[in-house]
């Protein structure tokens, strides 16, 4: 059986050495990338890389073995395979171990592959990074580049397993970065810009541009704020790190283990009436959108949060055959099993701009950046507490820029408390989209 | 498993150089490392699964004038090596530079860690006993145990470094790592527990470790914060226990401190050198020489030597951390702090084991000290914007201190602060160092293995982002 894909064939060669009472699934993949850097006008780096890989995961009798290199070396390969048996008998025995079945849900066409990017010469990628580094510096007379960046990766990935499963696809992609420094005497504030296109003919310098200086010059002259209760408004870019903090709350698997604090509330309101979150890995305009899954199923649109009522967890063949449902298309892969992820997050959109929400708002402050949500949110208790940067609002008008404060609540509350969502709908290079949000009640310390 | 100078001859690794040099540039570097891991992970009381890895290729980087090429390959022959020898040349200069010729000498294997048992060597039935012992000591602890996952990791990393200027040096990393977590479910909800070890070492760690405690600590700190109340807001003094706080360093001026940083003039610590940056009872220390520790290294991932290197004596500023480049440019020594994730990736300046020396305060007098503050006894991660020197840091297990004593447990959250402020508000300082939890330091995209470590000490004044006021 010849499927004319190189790695398709393989990793049905590997598959079909299983042996009787095994399942097996194989997943191989290649790809590589293009980083330039640009620093001062040069090229401060170039990387050209080339990487391949393969992961064999086998199930006997409930219980589960995984290895993986990273090489498609044909005498590595009968080693990874050896090892994955050999893991075999370390498992315990699961009932609800196994692979994916074949569910019969088509696949929604994408277009990830891109043959302008495929074909794209290297001597515009390195121009297109110093033409960003050009515009930035000359937005204002205060900003220095910390660096300017183009880069693009690709990568091409087959399936196969027992159980009838196999799917093979690539995609490509690529974005443009600037880090920003702004100085006014011994102080420094910095920010960042970024544009992203399935071809580089896509990407908006100029934007990119203006916000990487914007983001920095508004910074100068911050000050610590004192502590207090108030409204916030988060940036596009914030209510998508936002977003992202909650997906791991909505996977099946975390629910059955007890990691969730959605646990026993399907069908009750968990957030304002206005939220409705999904999660459409099929929308074209997402950046993380995919056709399939981590097991190699149609990728789908799955509703999350319909006006404030929490309707559905996202599953894995794994979480739907112990929770006796069917998987919604959610598994990812991080390590040898798969897991269960939101794929890509959308809040719907409301219609206002950013500007009439902050005219909303008597007192209160629009957060810029944030830092430390890996360190200062823990997703099972909901505790919240980010570091944050940006600007004070008073009377629905934006002034003083503050920083070195940290904004804290639960993420239950934070649902609740989301007053309005903004129209201003931005598809950032991560598995959720922004728009400016507006939450109540949340605590900001300083001074 | 043969050695890496056995899988790539040196006459191949002298052609691979000289083919990096062909087009004119005056660097030529390659990298090869062979890394196997085992992973072994419980969760929900049972086994999950059993993983083994192997990463085997090399990274080679050509440097021409202020420019870097760099290739990688998972191909170790000489004709994949060649090609990617080619790439990286090509990438950092078009145009030809005729001949050149490389040539090495011996090769220096350098070690600081010494492993007693090769993981590799171990059945994986013993990895995976550890795991279900823990799983035992932590559901044992109480009732509101609902959750545990334990996990085991090891890797054996071979490393070989040559480059044009005739550093030709390799390395065996072996590390260990357990870490356990734990989720406690109450009236108020779920609360969670976490801790780890990990040492440059081999299987002996379990001889020096007992998962069991480890594992029960973890279940504690979940359990007890079932209890917690709200953290407060706003600035307090803040007291941070031994061995837990590490990472306030790291964030508040380690990275600041990375001299391609400061080169770019993206540090609050640029210019200086030779200046009072911190309280005087401050001196910190970076040393990749400190045998078994996380961030332990005989050589970094340039072929450097690892060092033992003071960066602030008694609250001055005596120097900054330095790679090949950097170092370069600007005519000063390398600190043996170049280093990469993989064979994928570019070396830059990084910490190793970062760390304050002792001071000389009872631990138990910096609380008594304290009228009302907070004390932290166990610290998440963190992150700092090194040009504005802002940086947080979580706290996973705290206290309140009322009246100098530590009083009831505080829900989680982030401290922040300004890292040289920071620095000169630590006011006591104690005699009880000890190094804290195995940690990956993040830059640029990359993780390295990096260790810290301080004694018990106070900051007068530091931001407590809780919601309680």
């Amino acid at each position: 059986m010849s499927s004319g894909n190189a790695l398709q064939d393989l990793a049905d060669r590997i598959v079909a050495q299983a042996k009787s009472g095994e399942q097996v699934e194989a997943y191989v993949s290649r790809g590589g990338e293009t980083s330039i850097r640009i620093y001062e006008g040069e090229v401060e780096h170039f990387v050209s890389a080339q990487s391949e890989s393969v992961g064999i995961r086998v199930i006997k009798e409930g219980r589960t073995g995984y290895a993986y290199a990273g090489t498609l070396d044909e005498s590595v390969l009968s080693e990874v395979f050896a090892e994955a048996r050999d893991n075999v008998q370390f498992g315990s025995a699961d009932e609800w171990a196994g692979l994916a079945d074949p569910d019969g849900v088509e696949k929604v066409p994408q277009e990830l592959w891109n043959e302008e990017l495929a074909h794209f010469p290297t001597a515009e990628k390195i121009a297109i990074a110093k033409e960003l580094e050009k515009l930035t510096l000359a937005t204002d007379s205060r900003i220095r580049i910390d660096d300017a960046n183009y880069d693009d990766a690709y990568g091409e990935t087959a399936f196969a397993t027992t159980s009838g499963i196999r799917a093979h696809g690539r995609e490509n992609g690529c974005y443009v970065s600037v880090g920003t420094l702004a100085d006014d005497g011994d102080e420094t504030q910095t920010g960042f810009g970024f544009s992203v296109g399935r071809t580089p003919t896509e990407f908006n310098l100029a934007r990119a541009a203006r916000e990487a200086a914007d983001r920095a010059t508004r910074l100068l002259g911050a000050t610590k704020p004192n502590s207090k209760r108030t409204t916030i408004v988060l940036d596009p870019y914030v209510t998508a790190q936002f977003l992202r903090v909650l997906s791991s709350s909505f996977s099946g698997e975390n629910v059955q283990k007890g990691r969730s604090f959605f646990a026993e509330r399907l069908g009750e309101s968990v957030a304002n009436p206005l939220v409705t979150l999904i999660d459409d890995p099929t929308n074209p305009l997402a950046y993380s959108a995919t056709d399939i899954d981590g097991e190699g199923l149609a990728a789908r649109r799955n509703v999350l949060i319909e006006n404030g009522t929490l309707k559905q967890f996202l599953h894995s063949s794994y979480s739907a055959r112990r929770g006796q449902t069917k998987s919604t298309g959610s598994a990812v892969r991080t390590g040898g099993t798969p897991g269960v992820s939101c794929l890509a997050m959308q809040l719907v959109p409301g219609t206002a701009t950013q500007e009439e929400l902050i005219a909303q708002v008597s007192d209160g402050v629009l957060i810029q950046m944030v830092q430390g949500l890996h360190s200062g949110v823990n997703p099972i208790s909901g505790d919240f507490s980010t570091g944050a940067s940006g600007l004070l609002i008073t009377n629905g008008q934006v002034g003083a820029p503050i920083r070195e404060f940290t904004i804290a609540s639960t993420l239950q509350r934070m649902l609740q408390d989301v007053v309005a969502i903004g129209g201003d709908v931005d598809w950032l290079p991560m598995s959720a989209n922004g728009m400016s949000l507006v939450i109540n009640d949340v605590t900001m310390s300083g001074a | 498993m043969s050695t890496l100078s056995e899988l790539v001859g040196k006459e191949t690794i002298e052609k691979v150089l000289a083919k990096g040099r062909s087009t004119g540039a005056g660097f030529s570097e390659i990298f090869i490392e062979d890394k196997r891991s085992t992973s072994a992970g419980l969760d929900d009381g049972r086994i999950e699964q059993v993983t083994t890895g192997r990463d085997r290729g090399a990274g080679i980087r050509v440097v021409h004038g202020e420019t870097t090429g760099f290739a990688h390959t998972a191909d170790l022959s000489e004709a994949g090596l060649l090609q990617a020898a080619e790439a990286a040349a090509v990438a950092a200069k078009q145009g030809s530079g005729g001949v050149v010729t490389v040539a090495l000498g011996g090769i220096d294997t350098h070690r600081v860690n010494d492993v007693q048992i090769l993981p590799n060597e171990v059945p994986k039935t013993r990895k995976v006993e550890l795991l279900e012992r823990a799983n035992e000591a932590a559901r044992s602890i109480d009732q509101a145990v609902v959750q545990v996952s334990a996990g085991y990791g090891d890797s054996v990393r071979r490393i070989l470094v040559a480059n044009s200027e005739g550093v030709f040096a390799a390395d065996d990393q072996v590390r260990t790592l357990f870490r356990v977590s734990v989720v406690a479910s109450g009236d108020g909800g779920m609360q969670t527990g976490y801790d780890s070890m990990g040492r440059t070492i081999g299987f002996e760690l379990f001889d020096l470790y007992d998962v069991e405690e480890l594992a029960a600590g973890a279940a504690r700190q979940a359990v007890t914060k079932l209890k917690a109340r709200p953290a407060p807001s706003g600035a307090l003094p803040v007291v941070i226990k031994r061995g837990s706080g590490g990472v306030l360093f790291h964030e508040a001026c380690g990275h600041g401190l990375e001299a391609d940083l400061v080169g770019k003039g993206a540090s609050v610590y640029r210019g200086k050198v030779g200046e009072m940056v911190a309280s005087s009872l401050v001196t910190l220390i970076d040393d990749g020489t400190m045998s078994g520790e996380w961030g332990a290294i005989g050589i970094d991932d340039e072929g450097h030597h690892s060092q033992k290197n003071t960066l602030i004596e008694n609250g001055v500023l005596t120097d900054y951390m330095w790679d090949y480049l950097r170092a370069r440019k600007e005519n000063h020594m390398q600190s043996g702090n170049g280093r990469r994730q993989s064979y994928m990736h570019l070396p830059m300046v990084r910490m190793t084991n970062t760390f304050v020396i002792n001071g000389s305060s009872e631990p138990d007098d910096i609380v008594k000290a304290t009228k009302n503050g907070v004390y932290v006894a166990k610290l998440g991660g963190g992150s700092v914007n090194t040009a504005s020197g802002d940086f947080v840091f979580g706290m996973t297990e705290a206290y309140l201190i009322e009246n100098g004593e530590i009083t009831e447990p505080l829900r989680e959250g982030n401290l922040i602060g300004n890292g040289p402020q920071v620095l000169r508000d630590i006011d006591m300082l104690g005699n009880d160092f000890a190094m804290g939890n195995p940690g990956t330091c993040g830059k640029d995209g990359q993780g390295v293995p990096v260790g810290d470590g301080q004694p018990t000490l106070r900051v007068k004044s530091l931001t407590v982002g809780g919601t309680a006021t």
